[in-house]
């Protein structure tokens, strides 16, 4: 557990006068060190994020969302269709603009610290019939340390190989994409992601349309990410699953309902506020912001 | 196109006497002995820009933006048309290409400006935006060529070529240009390949990976625009766009890479540029972008057709593969079941003589049918032909007479392999069944014609994890008992 690992030292070269280089430690610690949680300092955890505001065609989405992840966990995103679970990652790695609203990767914004962060898009997000095999989907993940212009030499090829056998796809490297099934190509997906050796990674659903053999194996590499100290957030939807699945959620929809351990927040009430009161108010509110921005 | 070079190829020498008379076989020698110095121009010229088309091409269809290199190319006129104005204004030569060509740029790039300013202000959807544009550039350039033709002074004569192309008045200095700016195209592309690779196939990865999409598309499109403008000449406006999509298109046949794509569509394009320009050199009035594209047209019908990789013959054999093997594999069902039924508690062997009348009952096969499938079985060395069994007393052998005598009194069994092979369809099937029993809630009556579907599909993998959930102990690769009455054939209509 102790051991400094390979993300420690990409997290302190990419911030080498960072007086808390050491958070990239893997967690839990066991010398109780003075960061604990992201809330007591929040401007070193994982991610966070203050008073964030985000709006499409002007139609607010989010709402002043503020959360701090901790260190070192599963966090699961949950709440219904246009809740704005996607749209929270995607503002975060600055794909989407923020009305307002700031967020922080480990205390530096996040145009300074991508190399920390990986991310899994959604499956459908993108065109499957692509001519690229799923070892050249998994380099994509090195571009950004390959380079402009560079070509991807047999080093990365070997990197991607090894990301492919961490998810189980190594017998799949050279096969086309599209002739990958729904759950193998998640697979790739999340190689991809893996191979960046990131500290804090986003997935937007990456059980959406897997089978049942893909999910159990996501499951098993999140926890070993969760092992090395990694901190992971899920967009997921099925509520049956939550409590075995993750140590921390976020409810969402439209704003931040709940967030903490999964065993306090993971309530009725909770449940009931996220899915079933709608705040139909807030609703219109959005509705007429729009209606008001295109009449202008 | 091969042969149509071969074939003035073996003309050649034949006819080399009849240069004087300007034939067509006259024109086509000296055009494929390249001994026209303009020829040759003209020639490298096309090929280098059909070349890099080809490589842009690809890019710009895998980004899904092949309208917008359409609009691209329509917005170029007006600029030509201006060009001509203002240069002819200020005295100079009107038909300086650089100088149209430059023009042809700038209305280009503002065609696209509209496209995005219309996109990001207004509701009116993409296809729309890129509709308006390029019906209002196009209809400008043309009023403007109008007011050309009717200034005084102004030698106009020739700006039309550039709607349709016309080879024929390439010079030496264009085509140095086509060429320059052809292979700096190409280099771009190949220094950007991975870059242009990520933003055609994940934007939303390649942005949260800090790369600049927005710069990456801009490039992307200016590359597009230089394309369409030094191809302005040889094909003309309207059918460049063709030119850029259809090399691709034809080359995604015949590969699964990206890399191999982009090569095949830049050899694609240059062979149409080169074969295209070489017949219109042939045949005078012979618009040269039609020939062109023309060409690029036939080699995508044959790529359709031809392709070694989703090519529709190559599509169609695989699928009459995967009917035959479902065939064979019935017909081994068939004998092992009939080998079953006769030997009931023994474990079936392969010394078991099959008559063709159990057979042709087991499916609703035709004769012609049976004896095909069973002379391929043979040639596999599944099934070999037995001597009948001599106790003429069992059920098949009274069937056997009874129902076609003319079809010979044969009798075949399975070899070692073709049990193997057997035992191991059967049990697929078997397994696939017991599964729809026991986790679909299928009844027994109904699993086995939908696992007669699936049994030919199923891999390693999902046999594993069948044998799994079902809980199959300790039969390593032997076969279950069937879970419903076997031997029985279905009462169908034949």
């Amino acid at each position: 557990m102790n051991k400094p690992s390979a993300a420690t030292t990409t997290n302190a070269s990419a911030a080498p006068v960072h007086p808390r280089a050491s958070l990239a430690e893997p967690a839990p610690w066991p010398g109780a060190p003075k960061v604990a949680t992201g809330a007591e300092h929040p401007e070193d955890a994982p991610l966070s994020i203050h008073d964030m505001t985000v709006a499409y065609d002007r139609k607010p989405v989010l709402w002043d969302i503020d959360y701090n992840a901790p260190q070192g966990k599963l966090i699961g995103i949950i709440g219904p269709n246009g809740a704005g679970k996607s749209t929270l990652i995607k503002a975060v790695l600055g794909l989407v603009p923020m009305a307002s609203g700031k967020v922080s990767i480990f205390g530096k914004p996040y145009s300074k610290q991508r190399r920390l962060v990986g991310y899994v898009p959604q499956r459908e997000s993108v065109d499957w019939d692509f001519p690229v095999s799923a070892l050249d989907v998994v380099a994509m993940g090195l571009y950004r340390r390959i380079g402009w212009c560079l070509p991807v030499t047999r080093r990365h090829r070997n990197a991607a190989r090894e990301a492919l056998d961490r998810v189980g796809m190594a017998d799949y490297a050279d096969r086309q994409i599209s002739r990958l099934s729904g759950g193998q190509q998640q697979r790739v997906f999340l190689a991809r992601a893996l191979v960046q050796d990131a500290l804090v990674y986003f997935m937007d659903e990456p059980f959406a349309g897997v089978d049942a053999a893909t999910e159990q194996a996501i499951i098993a590499l999140l926890q070993e990410l969760r092992r090395g100290g990694k901190t992971v957030l899920v967009v997921h939807h099925d509520l049956q699953t939550v409590e075995t699945y993750f140590d921390e959620l976020l409810l969402l929809n439209m704003r931040i309902v709940a967030a903490g351990e999964t065993g306090e927040v993971f309530t009725q009430e909770n449940l009931h506020k996220t899915y079933g009161g709608r705040l139909t108010l807030l609703d219109q509110a959005a509705e007429a912001m729009a209606r008001k921005g295109v009449r202008r | 196109m091969l042969l149509v070079v071969v074939g003035l190829g073996t003309a050649a020498p034949v006819l080399t006497h009849a240069d004087a008379s300007a034939g067509f076989w006259a024109r086509a020698v000296r055009m494929i002995s390249l001994r026209d110095h303009n020829t040759r121009v003209v020639l490298i010229g096309t090929s280098l820009l059909g070349m890099s088309a080809g490589v842009v091409g690809t890019f710009m269809l895998l980004r899904k933006r092949a309208l917008v290199g359409d609009a691209l190319s329509h917005a170029t006129l007006p600029g030509i048309a201006l060009a001509f104005m203002v240069m002819t204004h200020l005295g100079m030569d009107g038909k300086s290409l650089v100088g149209l060509l430059a023009g042809g740029v700038i209305t280009s790039v503002a065609g696209l400006a509209c496209v995005l300013l219309i996109r990001r202000t207004t509701r009116v959807k993409d296809d729309a935006a890129l509709g308006i544009v390029l019906g209002v550039f196009f209809g400008l350039g043309v009023a403007l060529l109008g007011v050309i033709q009717s200034m005084r002074g102004g030698n106009a004569a020739g700006l039309e070529s550039f709607i349709y192309g016309k080879t024929a008045s390439m010079l030496t200095s264009d085509a140095v240009l086509i060429a320059v700016a052809a292979v700096g195209v190409v280099l771009v592309c190949a220094l950007l390949f991975k870059e242009f690779a990520l933003i055609c196939f994940d934007v939303p990865y390649a942005g949260s990976q800090g790369w600049p999409v927005l710069w990456l598309d801009v490039v992307l499109m200016g590359l597009v625009v230089i394309v369409t403008v030094i191809g302005l000449q040889a094909v003309g406006l309207i059918l460049v766009i063709a030119l850029l999509v259809t090399p691709p298109a034809a080359a995604r046949f015949w590969t699964d890479r990206l890399d191999v794509t982009v090569i095949v569509a830049a050899v694609i394009g240059a062979a149409s540029g080169l074969v295209g320009a070489g017949l219109s050199a042939m045949v005078p009035r012979l618009p040269a972008g039609a020939i062109i594209v023309s060409v690029a047209t036939a080699v995508f019908i044959a790529s359709l057709v031809f392709g070694t990789t989703r090519g529709v013959l190559v599509r169609v054999i695989q699928h009459l593969g995967l009917t035959q093997r479902i065939a064979e594999q019935h017909l081994l069902r068939a004998m092992y079941e009939s080998a079953e039924a006769s030997q009931r508690g023994s474990a079936v062997s392969n010394d078991r003589a099959v008559g063709w009348s159990s057979l042709i009952d087991a499916r609703s096969w035709s004769q012609r049918e049976l004896r095909r499938l069973i002379g391929r079985a043979r040639r596999h060395g599944w099934i070999v032909e037995a001597p009948a069994p001599s106790q003429r007393t069992s059920t098949d052998v009274a069937a056997q007479s009874a129902n076609d005598p003319g079809t010979s009194d044969r009798w075949f069994r399975l070899t070692e392999t073709g049990l193997a092979e057997a035992s191991r369809v059967i049990r697929n099937h078997r397994l696939w069944e017991m599964y729809l029993i026991t986790h679909a809630d299928v009844a027994p009556s109904h699993v086995d014609r939908d696992a007669d579907q699936v049994e030919h599909v199923l891999g390693p993998e999902m046999v594993r994890s069948l044998i799994e959930l079902l809980e199959v102990q300790g039969r390593g690769a032997s076969v279950p008992p069937s879970p419903h009455v076997v031997g029985v054939p279905p009462a169908l209509p034949r």
